[in-house]
């Protein structure tokens, strides 16, 4: 018998079964719950299951009750996550990639690395660029991705930003390297499913990597040293800090 | 066995962390970072504001914070995800609120109920679409006993106006409608969906004045509040107040009622559990119906026995010779005999603990009741007046605090800190485990529970030592093991 078993310890299995707990709970729906009763749940319970509530189930055309569907976003970072060195990135309120992580973490029973814009009212007012370029360097510097596969989420739809000259705009602005592989699906969560998700960002990824390719050429993507430092000479960090002073110096 | 760290050290590998980011991000994230040690009279990192982008935060939204934790479990109510159909679909059945009830018929708690935004609704608004939803809603569904309306993202932004749906509607079906404006880009984190969603229910249940069932009035009559029934916490909770003498009229709001809340304005006395999430409507009491409200803590022996001491001393005599003799002759035996057994398996290991808002503080002393150290602690979401409470748990040795850690800071955490045990929630739990650490879901108590009161201690302290002498973790090397 081991150690668990002499102390005879019930978790909420087997402790909320014990008449204490029963009597406790029951007292609670009689007394304070303003219950309908035992009676009343199972007429309805019983109307439930009758012709005349399936008609009415079939009839309605606003709400969905446990929908079999997620939302786009998650299908993207699904295929993100497939890819050696892939980072998914999303961009838009952080609360959906704290749900996503969580959703396939569960799921999977493997961590899920996803990064998030983390967008708040005056992203909202004001568009998510400054969010999205401090979010792409963070996000590099510190989890050394090959390559960034971005979506966007609903809240960036609706406002309307537009990921491309987002990217563009960082590349010039030499936020980030100009051949760092960054690959963009737009994902709208109120359009399709995750599975349209899913088809949108690998749609994206063999078209924009395969212009990449054609550009750089295929041994472009793997710019770390074995201490994981980009761009051997000086590190990643070291790239961004030089660039800004040339940026600023340039500006002078 | 786990490294305890003094504060030289510690804030030594503050700065290892920190040399990981860009300028800007570390700049604001050395502000977060801070090393207490005992004896110390200040903790004070910064908290409450905005996440860097693309540091891969802990934190979620506002609508986790109304939806998944304080409107959520209300259990005969029906609460709609209105905006597109991922928030609630993730969401779905993810806290582990446990119920009493029929499931569909009378109580409403685990299903996902969502208006499912397409193109259409966003162009031309969705206020047609849920006042039409909240009739099907109210037709299938006739024992809820009110509908709350939960917004995501877009509902925000394109400027629907729920109020008047809510109030419309409301009319129309005579139950409470309650609009909740948490939409997700509100606020900084979870933390303004609690305040949201705590306002939404001052201003459409207490101010509209909502009748809970009758009840006769007791001078014994509490509330217990911010205790969400994770694995049927609040169970564990109520048995323990209603056997010192007490009666519970509220459960607000794991395994609460519409009729719970609205009652609760008749109790003497508000035992506030997670002040986090639920210390503004309790200021709201005292202020409006002078209804006093105290905190209490109810995980471990030590906290168990000085909560039901501090709660006693609200009330007469009777009461407090009822929780003395129930402390001396019933759970202090039966809570030592767990102590005897674990601690001596337990003592001396070392724990990463980081959780939400409040957990943190209140289950160090848990820890210590088994003997092990909290080595590296902090909050996902907590304001400065968390940190100030939490100052006071630390006394036994230093301690890294880490406001809205990162994936990267909890990864070199770990690393620095080999501890024998991290205590997180699920997004954390394969990144440890896959380090060599043994894990615990903090949130979610890893589908075991309930972790409060006298059961709660039990299954706690059995789980613990689950996992951290799990003999599968002698079969495996952890990288630095392998070096």
């Amino acid at each position: 018998m081991g150690i668990h078993h002499e102390l005879n310890i019930k978790d909420h299995l087997g402790c909320f079964r014990d008449d204490e707990f029963v009597e406790m709970i029951k007292n609670k729906r009689a007394n304070f719950e303003n219950w309908v009763g035992q009676e009343a749940v199972n007429k309805v319970a019983e109307w439930t299951k009758s012709w005349e509530y399936r008609e009415l189930n079939f009839k309605r055309e606003a709400i969905s009750i446990n929908p079999a569907k997620a939302c786009q976003p998650l299908g993207a970072l699904f295929c993100g996550l497939g890819f050696e060195g892939a980072l998914p990135f999303s961009h838009g309120s952080q609360g959906c990639v704290a749900y996503f992580r969580t959703h396939m973490a569960r799921h999977f029973k493997e961590p899920v690395p996803m990064v998030s814009t983390s967008m708040t009212e005056d992203a909202a007012v004001f568009g998510g660029q400054n969010n999205l370029h401090e979010g792409l360097q963070n996000a590099i510097a510190l989890y050394r991705p090959k390559m960034i596969a971005m979506n966007t989420t609903c809240m960036a739809e609706v406002i309307g930003d537009d990921l491309n000259s987002f990217i563009n705009n960082a590349r010039e602005k030499g936020l980030i390297p100009q051949d760092f592989p960054i690959v963009f699906a737009h994902t709208p969560s109120f359009v399709g499913s995750h599975i349209l998700g899913y088809d949108l960002q690998m749609k994206s990824i063999l078209q924009q990597m395969t212009d990449y390719f054609e550009k750089y050429g295929v041994d472009n993507i793997d710019k770390y040293d074995e201490n994981g430092e980009f761009y051997a000479n000086g590190g990643l960090l070291a790239w961004l800090e030089q660039n800004k002073a040339n940026a600023q110096a340039g500006g002078e | 066995m786990g490294i305890v760290v003094d504060k030289e050290t510690a804030v030594k590998i503050i700065e290892d962390i920190l040399s990981a980011y860009p300028t800007k991000a570390k700049k604001d994230r050395a502000k977060h970072m801070t090393a207490v040690a005992p004896g110390d009279t200040k903790c004070a990192p910064k908290s409450n504001i905005k996440t860097r982008p693309g540091v891969m935060t802990v934190r979620g939204c506002a609508y986790a914070g109304s939806k998944g934790v304080v409107w959520g479990p209300v259990k005969d109510m029906i609460h709609i995800s209105h905006g597109p159909v991922g928030c609630g679909y993730y969401s779905r059945a993810g806290r582990r609120n446990y119920y009493i009830g029929t499931t569909g018929v009378d109580t409403f708690v685990t299903p996902h109920f969502t208006t499912d935004f397409q193109e259409r609704d966003i162009v031309f608004g969705g206020d047609k679409k849920l006042t039409q939803a909240i009739k099907e809603l109210e037709a299938l569904f006739p024992l809820n006993r009110g509908i709350t309306i939960q917004s995501e993202c877009p509902i925000g932004l394109i400027g629907d106006d729920i109020e008047a749906v809510a109030r419309n509607t409301s009319k129309e079906i005579g139950k409470p409608v309650v609009p909740v404006r948490c939409e997700g880009f509100r606020g900084v984190s979870q933390s303004l969906g609690h305040h949201i969603a705590n306002d939404s229910m001052r201003d459409w249940v207490y101010e509209k004045g909502v009748k809970g069932q009758e009840i006769e009035s007791s001078p014994y009559d509490v509330a217990i509040w911010g205790d969400y029934n994770i694995g049927g916490d609040a169970w564990a909770t109520r048995k323990i107040i209603e056997k010192m003498g007490l009666r519970v009229i509220t459960q607000w709001s794991g395994d609460g009622t519409l009729s719970e809340i609205a009652n609760a304005t008749k109790v003497k006395m508000l035992l506030v559990h997670c002040y986090r999430s639920s210390n503004y409507l309790a200021r709201y009491f005292e202020e409006k119906f002078g209804i006093p409200w105290m905190e209490y803590n109810f995980f471990g022996p030590t906290q168990i026995f000085e909560s039901m001491r501090k709660i006693a001393s609200m009330f007469d005599d009777k009461i407090k010779e009822r929780t003395e003799e129930l402390i001396e002759k019933e759970y202090k035996p039966r809570l030592d005999r767990v102590i005897e057994k674990y601690r001596p398996r337990l003592e001396g290991k070392t724990v990463v603990l980081y959780v939400g808002g409040l957990r943190p503080r209140h289950i160090i002393t848990a820890f210590e009741d088994l003997g092990m150290h909290v080595v590296a602690t902090g909050y996902e979401f907590a304001h400065q007046d968390d940190y100030d409470r939490t100052l006071h748990y630390i006394d036994k040795n230093a301690t890294i605090i880490v406001d809205d850690a990162t994936a990267h800071e909890l990864e070199e955490l770990l690393r620095e800190l080999k501890p024998d045990l991290m205590a997180s929630g699920i997004k954390e739990k394969y990144q440890a485990q896959k380090m060599g650490v043994p894990f615990r879901q903090m949130h979610s108590w890893d589908y075991s529970g309930p972790y409060h009161g006298i059961e709660g201690f039990e299954i706690f302290a059995r789980d613990v030592d689950m996992a951290v002498n799990g003999n599968v973790w002698k079969m495996m090397k952890a990288p630095w093991q392998a070096a």
